[in-house]
């Protein structure tokens, strides 16, 4: 069960009240009569989906009902920050290169693939 | 590789059936092979074993990270059915289930396929007109289905909740009677033995790092045992095949989630059936060895933990008590979650890639098991050739990006 620091509401609460909504950060074209077929359909649909760290928008839905983003680790699940919206990550992939957790989680039985 | 049979079971029991034959060996890799498939889940082996058999191709080595069958394939609920809407996915999965009729036979491995049926509930107006729609749909395609009233859902399940009382009443089903159940590790291992005795390498705990990739052309992985070369690679990685892309320097359209099941202490034999329902979100039916099976929902955020979240746990629970009363009191002995691919359209990606020679067989998402023989049939064939086998064309990478989705999400969208 995650317990998530909502920004807005300044406030730990229960997973159950948020939404994950994907990945964080993608950019609506700015003109999408301009976007090429394939340009159009990488934004709609191409994903990053890395195993490791991974920006990711949540929504508060039975909070403040408000959109943010979250840094999370994908293989030990662990929040690494939650951030507002146009707000920009400090923890990075590279900033991140091995966290604890997930060091340790990868090298229990079962957990390979 | 050693026949089996009635009589060998005897034969065997004088001696203590300490003298079977290994399934497969345990090779050492070789430098290089025609095909290397990337992943030993079902629909990796099923891919190296036709491929073997049916297209001649047997100079082939299937590449698993971990044990055979450890991803989603022994993970899932097992359910097979070919009842999809759209002529696309409905000519697939009915391709897979004629091979599942006669698999046992020609694997010469009981793969316990059991025809029991699959109902697909209906709880709301528009549920029952999308499952009329489906139906027809179905029987255009040549392909077994009814539709039920709550009457006819009663008379099959009479322990199910079906009154007028119930939070959300049955209002009736899709009745698939071919659909059914299989042995998920099964299969894998049936395959695998089946492969390896055409002469395919099987190569556990070996993990592919890298691709070697030269003027847009590939010619070999790299893995934690060296390299080993082939001009045509298939990877078949289902919740990791994101990674691989990654590798082969491209995105998909995929997300990987945890999906989850559970199976409750074994009782005697009360449902003869497989009940799913999308609207309250939970699916069930009884393995041989007494055990409810019980699949959940996907966790909504990105993971590759192999585990999920204990809410999704307790909702599925209670969708299932709330069709089940009987059930209430069941204890549940173990749950555990897999990693599923899930494309934006909930069909497969059966396709060529960027890069040429690699292709790759992911995005079956929570559904791909009722899948593995004519996936692995019609991606053996699509290797073989070169060019993409006429059931797996329309299931193209691409199609992300000329528009031409099939959108499956009734179809598929409970997780099953
Ligand atoms: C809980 C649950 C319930 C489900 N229920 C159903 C159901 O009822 N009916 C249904 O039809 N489907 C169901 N599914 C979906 C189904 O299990 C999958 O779609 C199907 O099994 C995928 O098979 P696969 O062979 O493609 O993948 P997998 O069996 O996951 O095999 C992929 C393999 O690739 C290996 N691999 C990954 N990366 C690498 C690498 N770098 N190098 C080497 N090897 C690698 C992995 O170790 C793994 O063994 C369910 C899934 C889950 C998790
Ligand atoms: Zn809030």
């Amino acid at each position: 069960m995650f317990y998530i620091y909502c920004p807005y509401c300044g406030e730990h609460r229960e997973e159950e009240e948020f939404h994950p909504k994907g990945q964080a950060h993608i950019e609506r074209p700015k003109e999408p009569e301009a976007c090429s077929d394939e340009e159009w359909g990488n934004y709609l649909f191409f994903r990053d989906n890395p195993r490791g760290v991974h920006h990711e928008m949540w929504v508060h839905a039975v909070g403040c009902r408000k959109f943010f983003n979250m840094t999370r680790h994908t293989v030990s699940y662990e929040i690494l920050e939650t951030y507002k919206m146009g707000e920009q990550p400090s923890i990075t992939a590279d900033s991140q290169a091995k966290p604890r957790e997930a060091a340790a989680v990868s090298q229990q039985e079962g957990v390979r693939a | 590789m050693q026949r089996y049979s009635g009589f060998g079971l005897v034969k065997h029991a004088l001696s203590h059936h300490e003298n079977w034959e290994r399934q497969w060996r345990n090779p050492t890799p070789k430098k290089q092979y025609d095909v290397i498939i990337v992943g030993g889940g079902g629909h990796g082996l099923a891919t190296a074993y036709y491929l073997a058999k049916e297209f001649g191709v047997k100079n082939v080595a299937v590449i698993e990270k971990g044990w055979l069958g450890g991803g989603n394939t022994a993970r899932n609920t097992t359910i097979v059915r070919s009842n999809y809407l759209w002529d696309e996915s409905a000519v697939l999965y009915e391709h897979a289930m004629k091979l599942w009729e006669g698999l046992s036979q020609d694997l010469n491995y009981n793969v316990m396929f059991s025809q029991r049926g699959v109902l697909n509930l209906g709880h709301t107006l528009q549920d029952m007109r999308d499952i009329q729609r489906r139906v027809n749909a179905n029987r255009l395609n040549g392909i077994d289905g009814e539709v039920l009233d709550a009457k006819g859902v009663q008379a099959l399940v009479p322990i199910m909740d079906c009154s007028k009382n119930a939070r959300y009443p049955v209002m009736g089903a899709s009745w698939q009677p071919r659909a059914g159940v299989a042995r998920h590790d099964a299969v894998a291992w049936g395959y695998a033995r089946g492969a390896d005795a055409h002469g395919v390498d099987i190569l556990q705990q070996t993990e592919v790092t890298g691709f070697k990739i030269r003027d847009g052309q590939i010619y070999g992985v790299h893995t934690n045992r060296g390299d080993i070369e082939a001009k045509t690679v298939g990877c078949v990685a289902a919740g990791n095949s994101s990674v691989l892309a990654k590798m082969g320097g491209f995105n998909l359209p995929l997300e990987s989630h945890p999906l989850q099941a559970l199976v409750s202490e074994p009782i005697k034999p009360i449902l003869d059936t497989v009940v799913m329902s999308n609207q309250v979100h939970g699916y069930i039916s009884q393995s041989d060895k007494g055990d409810l099976v019980i699949g959940a929902g996907i966790d909504g955020y990105n993971g590759y933990g192999q585990r999920g979240s204990y809410p999704t746990v307790e909702h599925t629970l209670q969708a299932i008590v709330e069709m089940f009363p009987i059930f209430s009191r069941v204890r549940m002995n173990r749950q555990w979650g897999g990693i599923v691919d899930t494309c934006p359209d909930a069909c497969p990606i059966i396709s060529k890639t960027p890069v040429k020679g690699l292709y790759f067989n992911c995005g079956w998402g929570t559904g791909g098991f009722k899948a593995t023989p004519g996936s692995g049939h019609v991606f053996a064939a699509s290797l073989a050739k070169g060019e993409m086998h006429p059931i797996a064309e329309p299931f193209s990478m691409f199609r992300f990006h000329s528009g031409a989705l099939i959108d499956e999400h009734g179809a598929a969208g409970v997780a099953h």
